[in-house]
């Protein structure tokens, strides 16, 4: 039994899972920001395939992660443009429409993998960063100030997002697009414009999300995402649609996944039961669903309805 | 007025052909896309549409392989459509496809000996309950407790796949796999008393089609010819004014996710009970069962305008377009997921398009607006409530909130 805590438990399964947080976390931020502006955006995971399959396949080219992780948000931004004249140009249902760019991403991805990379070859992975100081506190350090870049960018995401949101003038117009956007409209705020910015903010932070998958693992697959963008967007309403709850729900993803796969290496799972385990996140996203449905004031009141002036 | 007894017919005429045609531009926008992609990739697209056209319209195989392949996109796309009637929106059809597919083998290895003429329809029906329960739990959480469905669905769906991926890698798996060590992750063949027969020798067309065919034509029977029905549709249409007419609208609520669910069950155990190889098996990932039917059947039910009936020929169509992609696939060398990336292209066409129909129908309704001031919607009401889906005319007592339910409406 102690053995199972000290395999559970230790500082590199801990740090493991702040780092596979990562991509969920960067999907969910940009899928809270795009939801308090009323948008919802159920194609994140293929935004998220798209931008993985791009920027693996810009690493390839370049050998220069950096490259790659640029090459991630082009992406999500180019899928922006789309989905923002989907939803807010032609006012699309956007359920509905999430799903076609899902689609579009899945295939997408897959086709152009087996036709300009086709065999797997692995690319090189994020370089560490530790910060000076604190990276030598014990445990702690090698928990969370041990890492790539981009879990930092990502961590600090968490406060730059609750800031823009809540103490800028550009984030009251994001809340007020997203309750009332008859009342903003009236007092001069474009909602299609607010909208429209924070859908290509969501939507270049998917991207980036799937650069950060796939230049963590170092490898391009078949639907590599495997539903983490569809996850991301649960764990908006996990979170209540503030980023500290978001980071939360991702944390609490990165370190199941890390856990599991720190079990299955000690052997202490079989594979077949580890099924379990991964679904146990799932579980308790639906019981936090039905948490978070009670109170009804959380939910952005104007989520998924498009906005026509006049009416 | 001279002209407003001419411009009624005309105008219904005209909003059809706007319908199917919008539809059909969808389609040949994205293949035309397509074809840009081909030639880019250095393949020849011209003949790679004709490959993928004989491959799937090309003979009696073909046609039978289609319709093989269209079965698990109609049982979905009628859920689609049952569930859209209520404004539910059902993502779930991966996960209730695993579900009726894990129940309905579960029964036919429990009883293997029971005759064909028992079995058969049993494993069908105890797909349909897995289906029914899978759908029947979002239903529940969103009727009473009032949890957004496209996330519970979709939650539901990792749970079946996760569960899949247990089952059968310990209990459900062929004793062979673990006797030879392969330990492939399939269950034994399952009783050949189970076997869906197969309804045109030499080909793949088997009873799961027609099953499909007929859950199709009971589905638009239930919504327009059923009191229940009316009542699952009342409430999709405004669930104030349906619970102020007393109708019970959780309980519809849940219905009509159940249905849809059920469907989707169904879908699983054909797909079980209907293959080539006659067991459960993953091909890699859970994927390789359902065939990405959840989401494909979406596109299958959006395309036939929400409407069961209409969803017979578009899943034929979409069914086509995955088996001929695999003659595209042999001849050109382009994988088929261009076909799965199209499909999304198309539901962001179809769905886009909403605005610009409405725009076209405002603009012909101009020229019949004194003849509605004159009629005064008489001859509207009961023609909506007779033959089908209410007409967009008198759908704009709310505002347009709620896409394409509404909007995408086919007229029967």
């Amino acid at each position: 039994m102690t053995d199972f805590i000290t395999v559970t438990f230790t500082v590199a399964t801990f740090a493991s899972g702040v780092r596979l947080a990562t991509p969920y976390l960067l999907a969910a931020l940009g899928e809270t920001l795009g939801q308090r502006s009323g948008v919802l955006n159920l194609g994140v995971d293929g935004v998220m395939l798209l931008g993985a399959f791009f920027s693996y396949w810009a690493v390839l080219q370049t050998d220069s992660i950096a490259v790659g992780l640029l090459v991630g948000i082009g992406v999500g931004l180019l899928l922006g443009v789309v989905y923002a004249a989907v939803t807010v140009v032609f006012r699309a249902e956007q359920g509905i429409s999430g799903i076609g760019i899902f689609l579009f991403g899945l295939g997408m991805s897959a086709l152009l993998f087996e036709e300009w990379v086709g065999t797997p070859q692995p690319i090189s992975s994020f370089d560490k960063l530790a910060i000076p100081l604190l990276s030598d506190i014990p445990k702690i350090g090698d928990m969370f100030f041990n890492h790539n870049l981009l879990v930092y960018v990502s961590m600090l995401l968490v406060p730059g997002l609750t800031l823009l949101v809540n103490r800028t003038t550009f984030g009251l117009n994001v809340r007020a697009v997203g309750e009332t956007p008859e009342a903003a409209d009236s007092l001069g705020v474009s909602v299609a414009r607010t909208r429209a910015i924070c859908i290509l903010a969501g939507n270049g932070l998917a991207g980036l999300a799937g650069a950060a998958l796939a230049i963590e693992i170092g490898i391009f697959q078949h639907n590599l995402t495997n539903q983490i963008g569809f996850i991301a967007i649960a764990l908006v309403y996990f979170g209540a649609w503030r980023p500290t709850g978001v980071v939360a729900g991702s944390l609490l993803y990165g370190l199941v996944t890390s856990t599991v796969n720190q079990w299955k290496t000690a052997g202490l799972v079989t594979g077949a039961a580890s099924s379990f385990t991964t679904m146990a996140p799932a579980l308790l996203t639906i019981v936090a669903l039905v948490v978070i449905a009670r109170r009804t004031a959380a939910q952005p009141a104007a989520l998924t309805l498009p906005f026509v002036r006049g009416h | 007025m001279a002209s407003s007894t001419r411009s009624r017919p005309r105008r219904a005429t005209l909003a059809r052909i706007g319908g199917i045609s919008v539809g059909g531009s969808a389609v040949i926008l994205a293949l035309l896309i397509g074809a840009a992609m081909i030639l880019g990739l250095g393949a020849n697209p011209l003949d790679g549409y004709q490959e993928l056209l004989k491959g799937a319209f090309g003979g009696t195989e073909e046609l039978a392989e289609s319709a093989a392949k269209a079965m698990p996109l109609l049982f979905v796309g009628t859920g689609i459509c049952v569930a859209f009637r209520a404004k539910v929106i059902n993502i779930g059809g991966e996960g209730q496809i695993i579900a009726g597919g894990l129940l309905s083998t579960m029964t036919a290895l429990a009883v293997p000996d029971l005759p064909a003429i028992v079995l058969i329809p049993l494993v069908l029906f105890m797909g349909l309950v897995g289906g029914a329960v899978w759908g029947g739990i979002p239903g529940a959480l969103k009727a009473y407790l009032g949890v957004n469905e496209i996330l519970s669905t979709i939650m539901l769906n990792l749970v079946a796949v996760q569960l899949f991926n247990y089952l059968l890698r310990a209990p459900l798996m062929d004793p062979r796999q673990i006797e030879l060590g392969t330990r492939i992750p399939q269950t034994r063949r399952l009783s050949e008393n189970a076997d869906l027969p197969i309804l045109i020798e030499g080909t793949r067309f088997h009873l799961g089609v027609v099953v499909a065919l007929l859950a199709a034509a009971v589905a638009w029977f239930f919504l327009w010819r059923t009191t229940t029905g009316y009542r699952v549709r009342a409430v999709g249409a405004s669930a104030p004014a349906a619970r102020y007419a007393g109708m019970p609208v959780k309980r519809m609520t849940m219905l009509a996710l159940t249905i849809s669910g059920s469907l989707g069950g169904l879908a699983g155990a054909c797909l079980v009970f209907g293959s080539e190889t006659h067991r459960l098996q993953t091909e890699g990932f859970a994927t390789g069962f359902t065939g990405s039917a959840g989401f494909n059947g979406i596109v299958a039910a959006l395309f036939g305008g929400l409407h069961p009936l209409f969803t017979i020929p578009s899943s034929f169509l979409f069914g086509g377009l995955l088996v001929g992609a695999n003659a595209m696939q042999r001849a050109i060398q382009i994988p088929v997921d261009l076909v799965i990336g199209l499909n999304g292209l198309i539901v962001v066409f179809v769905v886009s398009s909403n605005t610009l129909r409405e725009r076209l129908s405002r603009y012909m309704s101009i020229a019949g607006e004194a003849a509605e001031h004159d009629e005064a919607g008489a001859r509207r009401v009961p023609a909506a409530d007779e033959a089908g889906p209410p007409e967009p005319a008198d759908a704009s007592a709310s505002d347009g909130a709620d896409g394409p339910v509404r909007t995408l409406e086919s007229e029967p």
